[in-house]
């Protein structure tokens, strides 16, 4: 399909402000026209129906795990970009911590070698800071860049060394792209399994306090803010880590940030088991807890923190403090999960749940849908710096997600595209559907009811 | 075929009974209510006779196999279970983690059904990691006794420690109970506070900051946190004393275990500020001379040899309870 034409759909651009039903043409992997139902140049092509759907620019996920080379077990760039594209996704930036770590030209390169060949959408691979992501010297970022390289990251740690990162940003000012640091003080979060709180007081686990991250935010802010270097911080999860990413962008530092679904739907309380932590829900303090407790499938880094948090995530989404909507899809096998708590992986299989989970948001009408779409396109676009090839307007790439806000499944793991079937959502009824992903013109999802 | 369906419709009216006993599995004390505690330590007295008479054997869960599995050195724990197994003439399996598949690499998932599949009533464990008993209860259709999950749950510890109160002040109900040292680490101190609280006692947590953090105060609203140890011994009715372990100083948590003496060990000093008639407990073992000094634990208030031995009766109830012997 290099030629379609979408027709009634509601055609949603926050980007341009647009929200209005109508047809769009798709011609040589392009957007050729958008308009009025009934009047599109070229009728006489493939239609796809999408009435009472969202059409919408194709989401990107900026921080994203497949896995390859070296993991294939618990994800490949196939199996991984065909959950992309059943969750909308157009385009996903691959996270570095592969086996061996993406610190080479020649790493990059195979990244994008196999995603041309099985990728079912648009892979940017995210190169290392250091070498062998060890924080002890800095990667060829020169090299990296050339090979195609989007940004920079240590993503699973922070660059430790404070000396290291000062010297990263600087280097890196002269590709223009940005440093993703994953903020975590290892020191503060040694050994620790979830937030540190009430919940891992009651469970006996170990506890990761918030400011874990925030010291790290801190540090991070102050190594932007003397090096001019563009700095992009990955899923933030506490109120402090918001209030001083609010404050730095007021000084007007170069500083982008980004969320995941699960830390703006999901608390604490989660690792409780599946009937608590969804959208605020808290046990009270006397409830016993039941055999399901320890739930492992809510284990990640970091961790779901407190309701306050969240909702200081979310104000931090609204008010534009935080910048992009990232899934931190993080795949893993079963018997990664089916086992202790202090035992099991850290990580949430998000791709296939992450509209869905955060439309739930807008429903209860925490969230507006532009703000919403917003953090998943254009957001993410901007701190790529391809804003210009984003949006619903002639001449730019067909890279389209069309969704129906109101459908309503049932998650089932088992029917996911990916090979993480890790999902703290498992059973949760959600409203809202992904119907079809188009990439440059080429329909790479479509839902059977369509 | 007519007939199945019709029992399954109408399933067959059982008489009430007196028993209130509801539980299947052994995982902490936060599902239980008064009455089953209170049911539980008449079948601990019964047991209690039992183990008084010069055989101190019942043939009451013969047949029956229990599976003790400890993948944490225990003494005491260990062969308290294992005895009150045998006196009621059940077959006992040991499996420890030394001589389990775990060093061969085999998940606990994989141990535990191997062992189901070779027929266990009741599985009790013991495991380094905080939740592992949950996990298992999960995976098997045995009953699962957690005899202390890491920092977690101890409940048989903390049912013990009730009944052994019980044998001296009758009950707990108004009683203010004083827990004092390392408190964030300790599951027999968080089973504690669920089933004292339960069975109406005022619970008081005492401890260096570091030992008993913030947070605490809103995961347990049903206990009082007093850092300053002369205020919470105050007019206490019962003393329960933790055991501090080395690693926490050299972990950073404090600055020496003298200091700690200095300010947190039951000395004669400090008991005397409690109700003349009040308890030293202690789970053991025993660091005599750091959390608590000798003259005390060996005092005439001290019942942590009492604890010991009230353990057999207590899990022989609990073993009759969940294998059958209630039913």
């Amino acid at each position: 399909m290099t030629e379609a034409l979408l027709i009634r759909g509601r055609l949603f651009d926050p980007g341009q402000g647009l929200d209005r039903v109508g047809d769009l043409l798709i011609e040589g992997g392009k957007i050729a026209w958008l308009g009025e139902p009934g009047l599109a140049p070229k009728p006489d092509v493939p239609v796809l129906e999408a009435q009472r759907l969202i059409v919408c620019p194709g989401f990107i996920d900026l921080h994203c795990h497949l896995r390859e080379p070296g993991q294939e077990d618990k994800e490949t760039i196939a199996s991984g970009t065909q959950a992309a594209a059943r969750g909308g996704f157009t385009t996903v930036c691959a996270m570095p911590n592969t086996q061996p770590p993406l610190d080479s030209g020649a790493a990059v390169d195979y990244v994008l070698k196999r995603a041309t060949q099985e990728g079912a959408v648009r892979v940017l691979p995210i190169g290392c800071i250091t070498r062998g992501r060890k924080g002890e010297e800095l990667a060829e970022l020169g090299e990296l860049a050339q090979a195609g390289a989007v940004a920079f990251s240590d993503d699973g740690n922070s660059v430790a060394d404070p000396r290291l990162l000062r010297n990263a940003l600087e280097y890196s000012r002269s590709f223009g792209l940005p440093v993703i640091e994953h903020c975590e003080d290892a020191s503060l979060s040694k050994d620790g399994v979830m937030n540190e709180g009430w919940t891992s007081a009651r469970l006996g686990l170990r506890g990761i306090p918030p400011a874990a991250e925030e010291t790290v935010v801190a540090r991070d802010i102050a190594l932007a803010e003397l090096t001019g270097a563009r700095l992009h911080l990955a899923h933030l999860t506490t109120a402090g880590s918001v209030e001083l990413v609010r404050r730095a962008k007021e000084k007007g530092l170069p500083i982008t940030a980004e969320v995941t679904p699960h830390h703006l739907t999901l608390t604490e309380e989660r690792v409780m088991g599946a009937e608590w932590g969804w959208l605020g829900r808290v046990p009270p303090r006397h409830q016993p807890l039941n055999s399901c407790a320890y739930d492992t499938s809510a284990k990640v880094n970091p961790p779901l923190r407190t309701p306050a948090d969240v909702l200081a995530l979310n104000r931090g989404l609204q008010d534009g403090t935080i910048d992009a909507i990232a899934t931190d899809h993080a795949p893993h096998r079963l018997v990664d999960k089916l086992c202790e708590f202090d035992l099991a992986a850290f990580g949430i299989s998000g791709l296939e749940t992450a509209l869905a989970a955060l439309l739930a948001l807008v429903h209860i009408g925490e969230l507006k849908l532009e703000t919403l779409i917003e953090a998943l396109t254009y957001g993410p676009a901007r701190i790529l710096g391809r804003d210009t090839q984003t949006g619903l307007r002639e001449g730019a790439p067909a890279d389209i997600t069309i969704f129906d806000p109101e459908a309503q499944w049932v998650v089932d793991p088992q029917a996911f595209a990916s090979k993480g079937k890790n999902t703290p959502l498992a059973g949760y009824t959600l409203r809202g559907k992904v119907m079809a992903t188009i990439v440059d013109g080429r329909l790479v999802y479509k839902d059977d009811s369509l | 075929m007519r007939i199945r369906e019709q029992s399954q419709l109408y399933p067959p009216i059982t008489k009430p009974t007196a028993s209130p006993w509801q539980h299947r599995h052994i995982l902490d004390l936060d599902d239980f209510s008064r009455q089953e505690m209170e049911f539980l330590f008449h079948t601990a007295d019964a047991m209690k006779e039992i183990l008084g008479r010069e055989i101190k054997r019942v043939p009451t869960l013969r047949g029956k196999t229990v599976v003790t599995m400890f993948y944490e050195p225990s003494t005491r724990t260990r062969l308290s279970f294992e005895m009150a197994a045998k006196s009621l003439g059940a077959d006992v399996t040991s499996i420890t983690a030394a001589t389990s598949s775990a060093v061969k690499g085999e998940s606990l998932v994989d141990t535990v059904r191997t062992i189901q599949a070779l027929g266990s009533d009741v599985l009790v464990m013991r495991h380094p990691c905080s939740g592992a008993p949950y996990l298992v209860a999960q995976q098997v259709a045995s009953s699962v006794v957690n005899a202390g999950d890491g920092w977690h749950a101890h409940p048989t510890q903390a049912l013990l420690d009730l009944y052994t109160i019980r044998s001296h002040h009758g009950g707990v109900e108004g009683a203010k109970a004083v827990i004092i040292g390392d408190i964030l680490h300790s599951r027999v101190a968080r089973s504690n506070i669920w089933g004292l609280t339960i069975m109406g006692a005022q619970v008081v947590l005492c401890g260096p900051p570091t030992l008993l953090p913030r947070f605490w105060g809103q995961a347990y609203p049903q206990a009082i946190i007093e850092p300053d140890i002369e205020a919470a011994l105050a007019d206490a009715d019962i003393i329960m004393v933790l055991r501090l372990q080395r690693e926490r100083q050299q972990g950073g948590l404090l600055p020496s275990i003298e200091e700690y003496v200095r300010l947190y060990q039951l000395d004669e000093r400090r008991l005397a500020l409690a109700k003349p008639d009040a308890l030293v407990m202690h789970p053991g073992p025993v660091n005599e001379g750091i959390e608590i000094a000798p003259e005390v634990a060996h005092g005439a208030q001290s019942v942590i040899e009492e604890q010991v031995a009230n353990g057999v009766a207590v899990r022989m109830a609990l073993l009759y309870l969940l294998a059958g012997g209630a039913h």
